[in-house]
């Protein structure tokens, strides 16, 4: 599904004439409409595209009216390739300011998902202003946002750039009552780990495995043992996913079986009914049950789907590996399964990961498996990968530990960077500092990785560890949680350095005596470069336990393979 | 009772007995202004208002303008000074109609002009603007010898005759003066050219009325005002017409021809009708309306057969009546549409008026208009009667929107029907409620119990709220601070009556009075009345102040008004800043410095448009100096970019964040500066060459080369070449040439790594090369894992060896491959071989989970037992030999494995299993 699929759909679009839909990409259009109408992102491929068209047209002597319609906005870029193009005169165009898609109740997608690559890779800060933009419709509808903090270098930004909006716009905001009380900001960089392990919430395991596209799913035909898919948007109107959505998977089977049991119970009822009754129920409950049913049904289906897959490449062995990485234990024999993982070519973005994942928590790999690695990967996958690796290394994923490089040296480098505040704004930091990871010191002074004292219990979950099988308390979400709790930053001063600093939190908080205010305070989580919905399990959690409200705003839905996606050089 | 006395108010009415009051058909019309005034189309884009009908040109003779048989003028103050007119309340004339309805008219004086003009107003070309605008003169116009000594000269003066600027006229000869609606002053020339120059007499800009004119001259023309704009009409030596009616918009219309028409016609007038504009043209005794395509005669109807050759006509300031004056002294009165007479009047006068204007208010009891002869000023309606003046001094006649003004070389004043409000209260022995409130509250002030009566008498006839109204609004057209006073005390003597009387009209009544005081001061100039400033609105009459400079008034206005910052002072403040710049008498840093102090953080306020204007001056320091304090970026840069400011400019694009912003820069520099140069601009800002490499990534791949060549970037150059290795490059050839360069940028990048593996890559693809020739399959673009894989699927087994030590494949991945590889092949017997040749490096685990993975379980369990004690339960297990499995597990006593085997087990088939670990567990926990 498109973000356009929810916003106006085939059939709508049909009943406003539109002819058909085309995917825009490098294939001519066979198409006999004389008007063409393109829904782009403001990039130069897509003009390319565009022009090809319109220039293939024009070869073939047909005339046809072309519109392009820029979302959000139209870059000055645009325009000038359509001029070199040759086409600039020959297509008309227009704005959508298309910022905020919601996804379901608590969750805001810009749908960006090459906001990551963009800013974090290749250095490209287009989407900032479109976020801060976001920001300030948000601070329009909802009034103004009571406290703000935030880390990290492009939420730094981004929250400058969306003040100056809002100082812009002061002269028509009203006094309002602020209704959403909490802002956090942070940058996708800021946690790789969280976003680089395997989800075992439900949600997340859908999406890991099925790949939720704008809060719908398709089954397939082994989900929905017919030879037909369908489309299901999960969201919190899906009666049975909304309670399992944030479920350890573990605890999943069991609840369906209940849930069966129960719809079953409702359908017997109609037993000892009498006429009446009966009319009663075929009117009002069996519609409900139906549709409950089918829902069970998909999702039973999608169960024994995930678990049939994750079987096979022993989905036990992977998370065991991947607790050790996140623990830091057995780093040596979490090497050679990467090694056989990809030796068995088991999947490219899965062994990526892991790669990746090894190299975040321990600061780099060390020389000698930096180099096999990577040998073993090119002659799994090919050559063209070394320059995804290069990718890697450039955004901090997949790193080399320098010989001789104390911690001390990398402080002093970053000290320098954020003392410099002209420089910290101005130099790309992409090229000259790759990001260090610290960790392992972060992980120490955050308690990342529970104690552990007999079995945890995934049922009753005691924290947000539940989301990664209580392994691992997501970082991201522990930071949030600490900064609410310290209300700004004080005592976290450490972490912070190891975070490379970037922080930032209103000078004066604004305090709200009203405990019955505080008792329901909204905060919207703004995560720039995606999040995943471990992560958004963890922080609902969070929210339950602590009487918040939390709503996400993202930049798009992440997950491990879709940020290893972004690193590949494809072969076009 | 005792009637209220009226001491300065005498009748000067003629005693037909006829009353006001009666009703009147057109109450409730839309008064006035012929369309909305659209506001911000421009400083002072005002109403609509109809100048100097071309018969203005001489003036009138010297002397003061006086109603027959009054007493003249009161002794003048100091010039300049603000006088009462002839006192309020004055009725000057009447105008009975045939209808029974009677109107008023008066005349009073504005100002005493400050000018000291030597010349007569006949001898120079006259433009007035109205709503009490600025008045242009051009002397020694018509002079024939142009000495140097006697060059024209244009003035420019207030309403109240300060002179705002002058200039020698050095262009060609001018036809005509005319104000746009923006107060900007348009002199027609004889070749064609309309020359615009602002009321400081700067020159603006220049526009032609077509080639064909510059043969035939511009014998006359007129400046008009439509629901367009501003329009020129003009017609030429050859009697056609041509006419543009927006100059802003500059369409040219050429007129059809009149037919027969030798000599130039004896009057004419531009008309608007239904949003076209035409012509009306009078030729001895016919009359002929021009519209775009065709000429047709018209007669005015009810015209008499005898009322001989027209020789001046009228339009009205809405356009909608029309006058024609003939030589036979008759007056014909209608609509312009030619469809409808009002009326007729006969003078006694023969001779070609001077002027004719039509005087009308919004509301107007009586339709009349305004005929000046040299020594004579006449008004007529459709009566019998008429009011008649003598001039004493050459005079000019200015139509407005509800009346006429009239200046000669000394005074300048305002004659008008007077409103009904004002009639009602000042009329003589009047009985009006506002009346008698009016002498209740004089009363009042002497403490006269007659007060109390006059009130009384009022609130009987329940008329006190009208009382109130009333007074409240004669205030509004007086001009006399103390008549409004005296009036508005009424009105607030009277409000202490009543209960519930909402207080906004008096409020805004004071308020509004008090602007239109202190606009009509004479150092201002501005002498407009009530309903002029009503049309022209707030925001328009702040322009003008604007465009005259006047800005401080122009803010306690808007302060006194609580306008809105945005609407109100922060623009006030930029046009102000705008004219500072100008000043070159001033520093740099002073005058930045000046307008920062003042304008501040003034919401509203563009600093870049003030910079602009700067930059306009040519002062680019104190543009950029004046940039810096623009806070949004978006607005610096453009004009940075225009001042050719690239290097700043991209700094502040940079800062801005806005990356749209950023490659405008770029993009701009880029074509402006040498590729060099821009290079090394780009490596100063990261985040500038980053998206510039983007850029050229899609459109300029050579340039991104360049780019990196440039910056000894080797690792990028490498990468590049790979890219276009197998992005760009089809031949193997040029592959290999490709990466062969990669591997040399890599050398001096120090990254070997990259290097050697991208030789492996080279003596890859060769090899694939060769394998494709020999064996007649594709294997380029594999990984060198499956190639070696596809080999031994087809079972090139030797070939596959020799890749293996050729790229010195670890023991283990060649394992794991050969065995998958063998497995999909179904090659059982060549696995089994494999795994005799040595002992496997990664053990015998996988054997048994790809055979189970091809459901072969016969040979599974040949490698199930070859594999090491640590794994013999999950081999077994695989193998589903669930009684060995326990058995192995029960062996190691590892109780992990026995729960695992245990999880296995299903109740029905494995029940033996179950007990048998059940069993074994036991014994442990025993021990």
């Amino acid at each position: 599904m498109s973000p356009l699929d929810r916003i106006a759909n085939v059939s709508v679009l049909k009943q406003h004439e539109v002819d058909k839909l085309y995917k825009v990409e490098n294939k001519p259009i066979v198409s006999t409409s004389d008007q063409l109408c393109f829904l782009v992102r403001p990039r130069i491929k897509n003009m390319k595209y565009v022009a090809d068209i319109v220039n293939a047209d024009k070869a073939m002597g047909r005339s046809r009216k072309y519109k392009i319609i820029f979302s959000p906005q139209k870059f000055y870029i645009c325009e000038l390739v359509l001029e070199e193009e040759g086409i600039y005169g020959d297509v008309s165009c227009d704005e959508w300011a298309f910022y905020l898609l919601p996804l379901d109740e608590d969750l805001l997608s810009m749908e960006l998902p090459e906001f990551f690559r963009d800013y974090f890779l290749e250095g490209d800060q287009r989407w900032i202003s479109t976020v801060a933009r976001a920001l300030q419709l948000l601070n329009s509808l909802f009034g103004p946002f009571a406290n703000t903090y935030g880390i990290g270098r492009c939420a730094k930004m981004v929250y400058e750039v969306w003040r100056e909006l809002v100082e812009e716009s002061e002269g028509d905001s009203q006094a309002r009552r602020p209704e959403i009380s909490h802002v956090f900001l942070m940058d996708r960089d800021v946690d790789y780990v969280t976003a680089l392990c395997s989800q075992v919430v439900y949600e997340g395991l859908v999406d890991d495995t099925f790949r939720i596209k704008c809060g719908s799913v398709d089954f397939g035909p082994d989900v929905t043992s017919s030879d037909r898919s369908f489309k299901v948007l999960l969201n919190a109107q899906d009666k049975v996913f909304s309670e399992i959505r944030n479920e350890h998977f573990s605890n999943v089977f069991g609840f369906l079986s209940q849930k069966a049991r129960n719809l079953q119970t409702q359908y017997d009822r109609r037993r000892g009914m009498d006429i009446k009754q009966m009319k009663n129920f075929v009117s009002q409950e069996l519609k409900g049950l139906k549709q409950e049913h089918r829902l069970l049904s998909l999702h039973i289906g999608a169960c024994e789907s995930i678990m049939k897959k994750k079987t096979k490449q022993d989905f036990q062995e992977l998370l065991k590996t991947e607790h050790s990485l996140l623990e830091g234990f057995d780093i040596r024999e979490s090497t050679s399964y990467i090694e056989e993982h990809i030796d068995r070519q088991v999947s490219p973005s899965e062994s990526l990961r892991l790669m990746c994942l090894l190299s975040v928590t321990e600061n780099g790999l060390i020389p000698k498996d930096y180099r096999s690695l990577k040998t073993q990967y090119l002659q799994s996958y090919g050559p063209e990968h070394l320059l995804t690796f290069h990718n890697l290394k450039r955004i901090g994923l997949l790193t080399e530990q320098a010989p001789g490089e104390t911690l001390t040296a990398v402080e002093s480098k970053v000290s320098k960077l954020v003392t410099d505040r002209a420089a910290g704004k101005l130099t790309d930091a992409f090229n000259s500092l790759a990001r260090k990871s610290n960790f392992r010191g972060i992980s120490k002074k955050l308690g990342l990785i529970p104690r552990v004292d007999g079995e945890y219990n995934l049922k009753v979950p005691r924290d947000m560890a539940y989301v990664f099988s209580g392994a691992y308390v997501p970082l991201s979400c522990k930071i949030i949680e600490q900064v609410l709790e310290r209300k700004g930053w004080l005592g976290l001063e450490e972490v912070v350095r190891l975070l490379n600093g970037n922080e930032f939190a209103p000078t004066e908080p604004v305090m709200e005596e009203n405990p019955a205010w505080e008792a329901q305070r909204v905060i919207l989580a703004v995560f720039l470069g995606g999040c995943t919905f471990s992560e958004i399990s963890a922080l609902r959690f969070l929210g339950k336990e602590k009487g918040y409200k939390f709503i996400f705003l993202t930049t798009a839905i992440t997950s491990s393979a879709r940020l290893m996606d972004a690193m590949l050089e494809a072969k076009v | 009772m005792a009637r209220p006395r009226r001491p300065q108010a005498r009748d000067a009415e003629g005693g037909s007995g006829k009353r006001p009051g009666q009703p009147r058909g057109d109450r409730g019309r839309r008064p006035g202004g012929p369309w909305p005034v659209t506001r911000r189309t421009g400083p002072a884009g005002g109403g609509r208002f109809t100048v100097n009908d071309g018969s203005g040109r001489g003036g009138l003779r010297r002397g003061t303008l006086r109603a027959e048989g009054e007493a003249a003028g009161t002794s003048r103050a100091g010039i300049g000074a603000r006088r009462p007119g002839r006192g309020h309340g004055l009725l000057h004339g009447e105008l009975g109609t045939r209808w029974g309805r009677r109107a008023f008219y008066r005349k009073f004086e504005l100002y005493s002009m400050a000018w000291n003009l030597k010349e007569d107003l006949r001898d120079c070309l006259v433009a007035a603007a109205p709503y009490g605008g600025p008045i242009a003169l051009l002397k020694n116009n018509f002079r024939k010898e142009k000495s140097p000594g006697s060059r024209p000269l244009l003035e420019i003066y207030s309403a109240s005759g300060v002179p705002l600027a002058s200039v020698l006229w050095k262009s060609g000869q001018v036809v005509e003066l005319g104000w746009t609606a923006s107060e900007d002053l348009l002199c027609i020339q004889e070749d064609g050219t309309v020359l615009i120059y602002n009321l400081f007499c700067e020159f603006k800009r220049h526009f032609s009325m077509g080639n064909e004119v510059l043969q035939n001259h511009v014998r006359e023309a007129k400046v008009f005002h439509t629901e367009y704009g501003t329009g020129v009409a003009i017609l030429t030596g050859a009697h056609r017409f041509s006419l543009t009616t927006n100059i802003d918009d500059l369409k040219l219309r050429r007129m059809p021809e009149v037919p027969g028409l030798q000599k130039l016609p004896s009057c004419w007038a531009v008309l608007s009708q239904d949003r076209v504009t035409i012509i009306l043209l009078a030729v001895g005794q016919d009359l002929y309306l021009l519209d775009n395509t065709s000429c047709s005669v018209v007669t005015p109807p009810g015209i008499s057969p005898h009322a001989g050759a027209y020789v001046q006509m009228a339009v009205s300031f809405n356009y909608r009546y029309l006058a024609l004056f003939t030589d036979t002294g008759s007056i014909w009165m209608g609509t312009s549409s030619l469809k409808e007479k009002l009326g007729e009047f006969n003078c006694d006068f023969r001779a070609p008026p001077r002027q004719m204007v039509w005087c009308t208010r919004p509301r107007s009891k009586q339709r009349a208009v305004v005929v000046a002869w040299d020594r004579r000023l006449l008004v007529a309606g459709n009566s019998k009667e008429c009011i008649q003046f003598v001039l004493d001094e050459d005079s000019y006649l200015v139509p407005e929107l509800d009346g006429v003004r009239i200046f000669s070389c000394t005074t300048h004043e305002f004659l008008h029907e007077i409103p009904e409000a004002s009639e009602e209260i000042f009329k003589i022995a009047s009985m009006a409620p506002g009346a008698l409130l009016l002498e209740a509250q004089r009363e009042y002030e002497k403490q006269s119990q007659k007060a109390d009566e006059y009130l009384r008498e009022i609130k009987d006839q329940n008329l006190l709220a009208e009382a109130v109204r009333q007074c409240i609004e004669a205030a509004g057209y007086e001009h006399e601070p103390e008549t409004q006073k005296s009036l508005l005390r009424a009105a607030s003597f009277g409000k202490c009556f009543l209960d519930k009387f909402p207080p906004e009209s008096f409020v805004w009544m004071c308020r509004d009075l008090r602007v239109l005081n202190a606009i009509r001061d004479y150092q201002i100039g501005v002498p407009l009345t009530f309903a002029q400033y009503k049309q022209l609105t707030i925001e328009v009459l702040l322009d003008r102040l604007v465009l005259r400079r006047l800005y401080p008034l122009a803010i306690k206005i808007c302060e006194y008004l609580r306008l809105s910052e945005f609407q109100g002072v922060s623009r006030i403040l930029a046009h102000w800043a705008c004219y500072k710049v100008q000043q070159k008498d001033k520093s740099d840093e002073e005058v930045a410095h000046a307008i920062n102090q003042k304008l501040g953080d003034t919401p509203g306020i563009s600093y870049s448009e003030i910079a602009a204007r700067a930059y306009d001056c040519g002062r680019t320091e104190l543009a950029i100096k004046l940039l810096e304090y623009e806070p949004r970026s978006g607005e610096q840069v453009p004009l940075l970019l225009k001042m050719k400011k690239s290097q700043l400019a991209l700094n502040k694009a940079i800062e801005s964040g806005d990356t749209d912003l950023v490659y405008t820069v770029v993009l701009h520099v880029k074509n402006e500066l040498n590729r060099g140069t821009f290079f090394m601009t780009l490596q100063k800002q990261p985040v500038a060459l980053s998206l510039y490499r983007q850029f050229c990534k899609h459109q300029e791949l050579e340039t991104l080369k360049d780019l990196y060549n440039q910056d000894d970037d080797h690792q990028e150059l490498g990468n590049f070449h790979v890219h276009s290795s197998y992005s760009s490059e089809k031949r193997i050839e040029g592959r290999v040439a490709a990466l062969q360069n990669a591997v040399d940028e890599y050398y001096k990048a120090k990254n070997e790594f990259a290097a050697k593996a991208t030789e492996d890559q080279i003596k890859l693809l060769r090899m694939q090369r060769r394998l494709q020739d020999e064996l007649d399959k594709p294997y380029i673009d594999y990984s060198l894992h499956d190639t070696v894989y596809n080999l031994i699927l087809d079972g090139h087994h030797k070939r596959a060896e020799q890749l293996y030590r050729d790229f010195r494949i670890p023991d283990k991945r060649f394992w794991w491959l050969k065995i998958s590889a063998l497995a999909e092949r179904e090659d059982w017997e060549e696995m089994e071989k494999f795994s005799k040749s040595k002992k496997s490096p990664i053990g015998y685990l996988p054997f048994v989970e790809i055979c189970m993975k091809h459901h072969n379980r016969h040979e599974a369990k040949k490698y199930a037992a070859r594999v090491t004690p640590e794994q013999r339960v999950k081999a077994h297990i695989l193998v589903r030999e669930l009684d060995q499995a326990a058995d192995a597990a029960i062996e190691h006593k590892n109780e992990n494995e026995m729960n695992l085997v245990l999880s296995k087990c299903t109740a029905a088939t494995d029940s033996s299993v179950v007990e048998k670990i059940n069993r074994a567990k036991a014994q442990t926990l025993k021990k």
